[in-house]
């Protein structure tokens, strides 16, 4: 089995998203999910009457979190340790890996059991733990499908989202080493066929790694939300349980867990409630783990909140709506992201959390519809933190660059910039473009165009610059009228 | 026909509404027809229109790229065009957006006090041509006529970013002759999103192609929108395929008075 | 940077460093002003439910068949009654009994082994089911909620075993989650663990088709207790 993390060799994204857009049974299985997960969200949100109050009160709540951050570790590492946890520490990934590693390696294991976990993927746990000889077996159907098929998650909530049902099968077949008569490839004989192979693990196994969706800094008490039971099982069965979470999971208290079982569930899987949310507070004698760790990562995170547009991004509880309803997303999928975070939150996470030139390209890798600001439960404005990736993009492309612009299209923006600066140059290049245009004219229409343009051109027909901007037609009907009432435009 | 204020004369410098009219660069430039439509159905409702010379564009494109700081000086002729202007009047949810959602960071980005009072209060004065018709004006019947059968795509920032709502359909109903065919999953992205059209045309085309096709679908002669950047791009691929389907921007089917019998 | 042992132990640097980098991060705010501003959290939701007690029970009855859970509504000794039918349909022959459990639910079942609640996985496994009850259920989502008191087990008797019968008590009901975190309040403080149930394990990860039953029990029933 291989190991997902960090080191993986990525294609730049537009090449890899060009590639995937080749994938015509990717796309089709992409089209059919996310098309269906989104009409299920849109039916069990708006059956809450109050659900822009959760939303507003979700916002606050980790708005409020974020702004208290260091407050509320501090209580929360005290919660942890007064119920009979141990609190770890880890600036970057080779911290919490060096962590997880040690703690393993005292236990004695070859084996650990692990739940789907967002954040062990963004640190590349399983390859780490490989180079001790410790095999990481990935619980969740999904990811144990993508781990079986040496393939990295491409979705937050579905990580074999780009699979469909005959891929698995064969998959289960060469893995599970079953007669390919022994298993068909309906989704619950799928289902079972896991269910058995991972049951032994979930019984003989004594150390299982988690990531967590909240953690309440009052109680301590730290959160699983899940479908499928392997959560239960490995938060439950072993005797060492090891759980990495990001700083930005925490929550204030108790209470607010009122908000976000209410929006996780609906905006991620679109129920009104998930099968299995587990909740624990460090050990409990004679129930669950014996020994409990709680490693806090940062990896990043600080930087994030100590800048004041790109905090928000913070939020995140990692529901995954705003990849269902990216038409971006939906037609090159997770693995061009090249990140354990696709789609719209990834490309405004992965830039600030990494400093990785391949993520310049993610912030530009949408059309600013909209669409994810309007499903997130705790409201990202994800478009406006696109827009604001995309400046430091410009600027920092600027400051790579030996010449006073960054590249052509700088020089272009800049040109176009003093254009506009002045209606009258304005005006002077209207009458330009509309002289400029006539090589490209073949009968009344545009339909090749030179450079960055021949994209355009490839797939549109571009009409060509009629003989009268509306601006002459205005002039020659204010004329007409006597020169009177048309504004205070008319220049001395 | 309905009870309409007088069109003729509307023009005249006592009319009870006058509005500065904000014409995107690209409309000014390639699609004309498209701001004098506009122009024909507020003066049809008895408004004054201005069209202050000075404008250019709102800076879309730079911002929208990354170029924030090249876009001030765009911003600064904006606000200064359009100083004067009791209501702007603008052709364009995307243009809109725009200037209500960043206006008021580029100005304080750029550190300029000045420009930043002047955005302040010019940005509460700027409206998408249908919010002005509805909620300004309180019209939703314009007067129009055009017996064609339309699909109508709501563009994402008007849905998404300015929340117009129903309120271009409520003013395609009200259009006689007018045949509104469903447009499925209009609500999608089209895929033009500026110079992402550009720099991710692989992707873009491919949400074009499912746009074209959901075009097709609709069975309309005419595919009608408020914004001519979407249309722009969604007429070129309707084109490019020979479908025979029509672009037109809202107001040009408003100004229509087409199989009329008034 | 730290490696193996080394990290285990000298957490200090790594603590004190990132907790300095949250700090300068974001604006000092003094610890004694934190709850104030947690009290300034707008809460615009629906915190009380407002339905009748037979809407409520009416709703969860609803919310749970929704999750494809058989529910049995039953008063008074009834309750003996529908738990010995469910343990004879299925066949039941051996069943987590946690204690704490009203000996009335099972006193008109007969030749039932008992398997005690602390059992070894394995024993757990062998088992052909659990019956407990629960602390609180919600109906607005048809979820259940376990929180190790009287009669609902350790949490790996109510994981292991394939099948769950959970009698509800009517008084158990609330109508909304936030509700139920009240309730649960005290329960989180003191430190005891929780399990939410919604419905048998499922997965949608094969092509976003439903299937109930993965790794917890793959059925769950209900008996709706009213009255009580």
């Amino acid at each position: 089995m291989s190991a997902t993390g960090p080191e993986r060799v990525e294609l730049p994204y537009l090449q890899a998203a060009s590639e995937a857009l080749q994938d015509a049974q990717q796309r089709r299985n992409l089209a059919n999910a996310t098309t269906t997960i989104r009409a299920k969200r849109a039916a069990v949100t708006a059956e809450m009457s109050d659900w822009e109050g959760l939303r507003s009160a979700g916002k606050a709540i980790k708005a409020h979190a974020l702004a208290n951050l260091g407050h509320y570790l501090e209580r929360l590492e005290a919660s942890v340790t007064a119920a009979g946890g141990r609190v770890h520490w880890a600036r970057d990934a080779v911290e919490a890996n060096a962590v997880v590693r040690a703690l393993v390696r005292a236990t004695g294991t070859r084996e650990v059991i692990k739940v789907k976990s967002m954040t062990t993927d963004e640190i590349g746990l399983n390859r780490a733990l490989a180079e001790d000889g410790v095999q990481a077996i990935e619980t969740d159907l999904a990811e144990l499908i993508v781990q079986l098929a040496g393939e990295a998650p491409s979705h937050i909530l579905v990580p074999a989202i780009h699979k469909n049902r005959a891929e698995i099968r064969s998959l289960f077949v060469r893995a599970f080493g079953l007669a390919p008569e022994a298993l068909s490839d309906d989704p619950a004989e799928l289902a079972g066929a896991a269910r058995r192979y991972l049951r032994e693990r979930f019984l003989a196994t004594g150390v299982a790694v988690s990531g967590a969706n909240f953690a309440v800094a009052e109680t301590g008490s730290v959160i699983v939300v899940e479908s499928e039971g392997n959560g239960r099982m490995c938060t439950t069965l072993p005797h060492t349980l090891i759980s990495v979470m990001g700083i930005e999971k925490v929550l204030p208290r108790w209470r607010d867990l009122e908000v976000f079982l209410q929006l996780l569930p609906r905006s991620s899987t679109a129920e009104r409630m998930n099968p299995y949310t587990s909740v624990w507070t460090g050990v409990h004698a004679g129930d669950g783990p014996q020994a409990f760790h709680l490693v806090l990562l940062d990896n990043g995170r600080s930087r994030t909140l100590a800048d004041e547009i790109g905090r928000e991004t913070l939020r995140c509880i990692r529901c995954s709506a705003c990849l269902n309803v990216c038409p971006v997303y939906e037609r090159v999928g997770g693995h061009a992201y090249g990140s354990v975070y696709p789609g719209p939150i990834g490309a405004i996470l992965n830039p600030q959390l990494r400093d990785v030139r391949r993520d310049e390209a993610l912030p530009y890798a949408s059309t600013l519809c909209g669409a994810c600001f309007e499903v997130c439960p705790v409201a990202i404005d994800i478009p406006r933190i696109l827009v604001e990736l995309r400046h430091r993009t410009v600027q920092r492309t600027r400051e790579r660059s030996p010449l006073p612009v960054g590249s052509a299209e700088d020089a272009a923006m800049n040109a176009a910039a003093r254009v506009f600066a002045d209606h009258r140059r304005f005006e002077a290049a209207q009458r330009l473009a509309r002289w400029g245009q006539a090589p490209f004219v073949r009968r009344g229409v545009i339909r090749s165009l030179p450079g960055p343009l021949a994209g355009w051109s490839a797939v549109r027909d571009l009409r060509p610059l009629p003989r009268q901007t509306f601006r002459e037609w205005w002039r020659s009907r204010e004329a007409a009228a006597g020169g009177h009432g048309g504004g205070s435009g008319d220049d001395a | 026909m309905p009870a309409l204020p007088s069109a003729s004369g509307a023009r005249a410098a006592r009319a009870p509404h006058r509005v500065a009219l904000f014409v995107p660069c690209y409309v000014d430039t390639l699609f004309p027809e498209a701001a004098k439509a506009v122009v024909a159905v507020l003066e049809r409702l008895g408004v004054g229109v201005d069209f202050p010379r000075e404008q250019t564009c709102c800076g879309q494109m730079h911002v929208n790229t990354g170029y924030q700081h090249e876009a001030v000086p765009l911003v600064r002729n904006f606000v200064r065009a359009f100083a004067a202007a009791e209501t702007v009047v603008a052709p364009s949810a995307s243009c809109v957006a725009l200037v209500r959602d960043h206006y008021a960071h580029l100005a304080a980005r750029a550190e300029d006090p000045a420009l930043e009072r002047e955005v302040a209060a010019l940005v509460p004065r700027v409206v998408e041509l249908t919010e002005y018709l509805i909620d300004h004006l309180g019209v939703e019947d314009v007067g129009a006529s055009f017996p064609h059968a339309v699909a109508f795509h709501p563009t994402c920032h008007s849905l998404r970013m300015l929340h117009v709502g129903d309120r271009p359909l409520r003013l395609l109903r009200h259009v006689r002759g007018l045949r509104l065919q469903e447009l499925p999953r209009s609500d999608q992205c089209c895929g033009f999103g500026g110079t992402f059209a550009v720099k991710n045309a692989d992707t873009s085309a491919a949400m074009l192609a499912d746009k074209v096709a959901d075009v097709i679908g609709s069975r309309a002669e005419v595919l009608v929108a408020a914004d001519n950047s979407c249309l722009m791009h969604i007429g070129g691929g309707l084109s490019r395929q020979r479908t025979g389907v029509r672009t037109m921007h809202l107001a040009e089917v408003l100004a229509s008075t087409e199989g009329s019998y008034a | 940077m730290d490696t193996g042992e080394g990290a285990a132990t000298m957490p200090e640097d790594a603590r004190s460093a990132l907790l300095a980098a949250v700090r300068s991060a974001t604006d000092a705010v003094r610890d004694a002003d934190v709850d104030g501003a947690y009290e300034e959290v707008a809460r615009d939701y629906r915190r009380h439910g407002e339905a009748s007690v037979e809407a409520r029970l009416e709703l969860l009855c609803e919310r749970l068949a929704d999750y494809g859970v058989r529910v049995t509504r039953t008063s008074g000794g009834g309750v003996a009654n529908a738990v010995a039918a469910w343990a004879a349909e299925r066949t039941v022959r051996s069943w987590v009994v946690p204690p704490g459990l009203p000996d009335a639910w099972l006193a008109r079942t007969r030749d039932v082994d008992v398997v005690p609640d602390d059992a070894d996985p394995r024993a757990l496994d062998a088992a052909d089911a659990v019956v407990t009850g629960c602390a609180v259920a919600v109906a607005e989502t048809g979820s259940i909620v376990l929180d190790a008191g009287p009669g609902q087990g350790r949490r790996a008797a109510t994981l292991v075993p394939d099948a769950h019968l959970c009698v509800v008590r009517a008084s158990q009901v609330v109508e909304l989650v936030p509700e139920a975190i009240d309730v649960l309040t005290a329960a989180a403080r003191s430190g005891r663990p929780l399990t939410w149930v919604s419905g048998p394990s499922a997965t949608s990860d094969i092509e976003l088709v439903r299937v109930a039953g993965v790794h917890g029990p793959r059925t769950l029933a209900v008996v709706l207790l009213e009255g009580a």
